[in-house]
C-alpha cells in the first residue's frame, strides 16, 4: 500500500474549496430563504433559457474561431527556429499579464463609434457600428482566450517526434500527407485541451458582454452576478445548471478524444 | 571479384559537408551494388549516419553527386526517392496499429484496397508478425517493433533499405537473432540493404561489403574477410576484432623487425628501414617452448574464455594478447610463433613520428628565458628557451612531448581526437588540431571523436633556427 500521508493537503484543499462548495451550492439551490425544499428556484431559473443558449451560442463561436486562428498559427510555431519559437511564445503571453478588465475597455475604446477602428472605415467610405453586437462579444472573447487554445495545441505539436515526419517522408508524403496522416492526428490532444479550456470558461464569463455586447448579449455569467445579489438560491440553481452542462460537455469531449486516439 | 560485374545502384561522388565548421564528411566516394548487403561501419561520429541521410534525401550535401540507378538524385525530396529507411528509433506511428503502419506507404501510392490488405498480411508474414494486424505499436516488445519497422520499409518495394542501427536498442540475444533474421529477410527479398552500425561484429556476420569510417573518410572497403584479415593501417584493424598492434620497420622486402627480432612476412614494396605497423591477430600466434620460439615473453594473464585461453604475454615492455587452446601458466615463459602469412603490414596512419612545426618568435625576454610564438591563432609561451625576435625556429616536439590538459587549459584548446590505437605499450593517439595533425603517446584510453585541451612540454623539445 502507497501511503497516503503526502496527500492529506490536497484532500483538505479539495474538501475545503471544491466538494463543500458544491454541496452549499447545491443546498442553496434546492431550498428557499427560509431553508425548506422547493423545486421554484429551477422553475426561475428556466426564465433566463434564452441567455443560457446565447451563452452556449456565444462561447461555442468563440472557440471555433479560436480554434480557426490557433490551429495553422501553433502549426506555424512549430515550423521556426527553435529561438524564435521562444519569443512568439512570449509575444502570446504577454497581453494576459494585462489585466483581464483593461484588456476589454481596450476594445471598448477601439470599437465605440467615432473610434479608431470606425475612424479608419469611415476614411475607405465604410460605416457601420462595431460595438454592441453579438459580432463584438466574440472579438473580445476571441482576444480573451486565444493563448489558452494556442498553448496546448502548441506543445503537443512540438512534441511529436521529428522522426515520425522523416519516416512519412520516406514513406512517400508530400507535406500535406505529413500533416494530413501524421501532425494532424497527433495533435488532437492538444486540440481538445485547447477547445476545453476556450470553451469552459467563456460559458460562464461575464464582463465581457456587459462592456461589449448590445442589450440582448447578456450572458448567464452577468446574469449569475447580478442575481446573486438579491436571490442566492435562484444563482445557485444557475449555477448548477451551468455546471450540469459543463460537465456534459467535458464527458463529451473526454469521449471524443479517446475515440481519436484508437481510430 | 564477382561484386565488379554487378550493377551499381547508389553512387556517392565527392560528397563533402560541414557543419558549424566542422567537417562531417570529407569528399567521399562510395559505390552500392544491387542486391548487395552493404555495412557501413564507424565509431559514433565519423560520419556514417550522415552518409545515409543523404542517400535518404532528409538532407544534402554541401557538394558532391548523389546518384541513383545513374541518375542523379540530389534535391530530391524523400518521398521521392526510390528507398525506404528503418529508422533507428523505429518512428512507427503511434496512432496507427500495426497493419495501418505497415500499409501507411501502399495506401499513400493508391494501391488498392484488396492489394494492400494482400501485401500487407503477406509482408507480416515474413516479418514473422502475423496475426499482430489490430495491435497498438505502442504495445509491441522491441524487437516486434522493430519488425514492425523492417515490414514497412519492405512492403513499399523499394531498390534501397537503408537501416539506421536499428539493432542499437535491443539487449544482446535479441540482436543476434535480429541480425540473422535481416540477412535472411535480405536475401529472401534481393534487395539493397545499407546498413549504419558501431558494432563491428555485426557488420562481419551480415555484410556482404563492409566500408569503415573514420573521421568522416572512408579507411577501407572490401568483404567482411578482407577487412579482418588484410587491415590498410592500425585503425581499421584496432577497430575490427582484436588484434596486436606493433610498431615495426621494414627492413627489406619480406624482412620485418619487431620487438628487437628480425621476422619473415609476405609483404613487398614498403621500401627498406620504413617505419610500419604491425598486425598479428591473437589467435594466429602458436605458443611454443621458449627456446623456438621467434618472440619470447613471460605470461601476465590467463583467462579461460571456453573455447580458448586468452593469455597477456610481456615481451619486453611490450603487452601481447594470445587467444590459444593450449594454456600456459601465469609467470612462465613461453616461445611465441607466427607464420610469415599471418604478419600483415600497414602504413602508418600518420607520415611522420615526431611532430615538428615550424614558427616565428614573436616576442623573446631574455632576462626570465622564455620566449612566444603563435601557433593557429594562439599565442605560446616556451620557457627555459630564449631566442631573438623573429628568429625562424623548427620545433621537434616527440610524441612523448604532448599531452591532453588535466587542468582544461591547454596551448591549443579544441584539438579533436581521431584515433586512439593501443601498441602493446601506450595507446598512439592522433590528434587534429585547425591546420594539422599530431602524434601523442597516453596510458589512458582517451575518447574517440571528442574535443580536448591539448598541453606542449618543450622541456623535451629540440629547437633549430632556421634562418641564422
Amino acid at each position: 500500500m502507497k501511503s497516503r500521508k503526502p496527500s492529506v493537503p490536497y484532500i483538505i484543499w479539495m474538501l475545503v474549496f471544491t466538494l463543500i462548495p458544491i454541496v452549499m451550492i447545491g443546498f442553496t439551490a434546492f431550498t428557499d430563504k427560509q431553508g425548506n425544499f422547493t423545486l421554484e428556484n429551477f422553475s426561475k431559473a428556466f426564465f433566463y433559457t434564452d441567455v443560457f443558449m446565447k451563452s452556449l451560442w456565444i462561447a461555442l463561436l468563440s472557440t471555433a474561431v479560436c480554434l480557426l486562428l490557433a490551429y495553422p498559427l501553433a502549426y506555424m510555431i512549430t515550423r521556426m527556429k527553435e529561438s524564435t519559437q521562444n519569443t512568439v511564445i512570449m509575444l502570446f503571453m504577454i497581453p494576459m499579464w494585462m489585466n483581464f478588465l483593461l484588456r476589454i475597455y481596450a476594445w471598448v475604446t477601439l470599437l465605440q463609434d467615432n473610434g479608431p477602428i470606425d475612424m479608419a472605415l469611415s476614411i475607405l467610405g465604410i460605416h457601420g457600428t462595431y460595438i454592441g453586437n453579438t459580432f463584438a462579444v466574440t472579438l473580445g472573447m476571441v482576444y480573451e482566450y486565444l493563448p489558452f487554445m494556442v498553448l496546448p495545441i502548441y506543445t503537443v505539436m512540438s512534441k511529436i517526434d521529428n522522426g515520425l515526419i522523416e519516416a512519412a517522408q520516406d514513406l512517400g508524403s508530400n507535406s500535406f500527407n505529413v500533416f494530413r496522416k501524421v501532425i494532424a492526428p497527433l495533435s488532437v490532444p492538444g486540440i481538445i485541451s485547447g477547445i476545453t479550456m476556450v470553451f469552459v470558461p467563456s460559458a460562464s464569463t461575464f464582463l465581457v458582454a456587459q462592456y461589449l455586447g448590445g442589450t440582448d448579449d447578456i450572458m448567464i455569467g452577468d446574469i449569475i452576478d447580478k442575481i446573486f445579489w438579491t436571490d442566492q438560491n435562484t444563482g445557485s440553481a444557475i449555477s448548477l445548471i451551468l455546471m450540469i452542462f459543463i460537465f456534459v460537455f467535458l464527458i463529451l469531449m473526454n469521449f471524443f478524444g479517446d475515440e481519436e486516439a484508437i481510430a | 571479384m564477382k561484386q565488379t560485374a554487378k550493377k551499381t545502384i547508389i553512387s556517392l561522388k565527392d560528397i563533402f559537408m560541414s557543419y558549424d565548421g566542422e567537417v562531417i564528411l570529407n569528399h567521399i566516394n562510395l559505390d552500392i551494388n544491387e542486391k548487395e548487403f552493404v555495412t557501413i561501419l564507424g565509431p559514433s561520429g565519423c560520419g556514417k549516419t550522415t552518409t545515409l541521410r543523404i542517400i535518404g534525401g532528409f538532407i544534402e550535401p554541401d557538394s558532391g553527386d548523389v546518384f541513383f540507378d545513374g541518375k542523379r538524385i540530389n534535391g530530391t525530396p524523400p518521398n521521392k526517392r526510390n528507398v525506404n529507411t528503418v529508422f533507428q528509433k523505429y518512428s512507427l506511428f503511434p496512432h496507427l496499429n500495426v497493419f495501418d503502419n505497415v500499409a501507411f506507404g501502399l495506401k499513400l501510392k493508391k494501391v488498392p484496397k484488396s492489394e494492400i490488405k494482400r501485401k500487407v498480411t503477406q509482408m507480416l508474414k515474413t516479418v514473422d508478425l502475423k496475426g499482430y494486424e489490430k495491435r497498438s505499436v505502442s504495445k509491441l516488445s522491441g524487437g516486434q517493433q522493430q519488425r514492425v519497422a523492417i515490414a514497412r520499409a519492405l512492403v513499399c518495394d523499394p531498390d534501397v533499405i537503408l537501416l539506421d542501427e536499428p539493432l542499437g536498442a535491443l539487449d544482446l540475444k535479441l540482436r543476434k537473432s535480429m541480425q540473422l533474421e535481416l540477412k535472411e529477410i535480405q536475401q529472401k527479398t534481393q534487395k539493397t540493404f545499407i546498413y549504419v552500425t558501431h558494432d563491428q561484429e555485426e557488420a562481419l556476420t551480415m555484410s556482404d561489403r563492409v566500408v569503415v569510417m573514420n573521421n568522416g573518410v572512408i579507411e577501407q572497403i572490401g568483404t567482411p574477410e578482407d577487412i579482418y584479415n588484410e587491415p590498410v593501417n592500425a585503425f581499421v584493424a584496432d577497430f575490427i576484432g582484436e588484434a596486436n598492434i606493433l610498431n615495426g620497420t621494414m627492413v627489406d622486402d619480406c624482412r620485418i623487425n619487431i620487438l628487437g627480432k628480425e621476422l619473415e612476412c609476405v609483404d613487398k614494396g614498403f621500401g627498406k628501414n620504413t617505419p610500419v605497423d604491425v598486425v598479428i591477430r591473437p589467435e594466429d600466434i602458436e605458443i611454443t617452448s621458449p627456446e623456438n620460439g621467434q618472440l619470447v615473453g613471460t605470461v601476465e594473464k590467463s583467462t579461460f574464455k571456453g573455447v580458448h585461453y586468452e593469455m597477456s604475454v610481456m615481451c619486453g615492455k611490450c603487452e601481447i594478447l594470445i587467444h590459444s587452446t593450449k594454456s600456459a601458466e601465469i609467470g612462465s615463459k613461453i616461445g611465441m610463433k607466427v607464420i610469415p602469412f599471418n604478419i600483415q603490414i600497414m602504413n602508418k596512419l600518420l607520415p611522420f613520428y615526431n611532430n615538428e612545426l615550424e614558427a616565428e618568435v614573436k616576442y623573446s625576454n631574455k632576462d626570465e628565458n622564455y620566449f612566444e610564438f603563435e601557433l593557429e591563432g594562439e599565442t605560446i609561451t616556451v620557457n627555459g628557451q630564449s631566442f631573438e625576435e623573429g628568429t625562424k625556429l623548427r620545433i621537434t616536439l616527440p610524441p612523448s612531448a604532448l599531452s591532453l590538459a588535466g587542468d582544461g587549459i591547454g596551448d591549443l584548446k579544441d584539438v579533436y581526437i581521431e584515433s586512439v590505437v593501443y601498441k602493446g605499450e601506450h595507446n598512439e593517439i592522433i590528434l587534429e588540431s585547425d591546420e594539422r595533425k599530431w602524434l601523442m603517446l597516453s596510458d589512458t584510453d582517451e575518447q574517440v571523436a571528442t574535443y580536448v585541451p591539448l598541453k606542449f612540454d618543450f622541456s623535451k623539445a629540440s629547437f633549430e633556427v632556421i634562418n641564422g
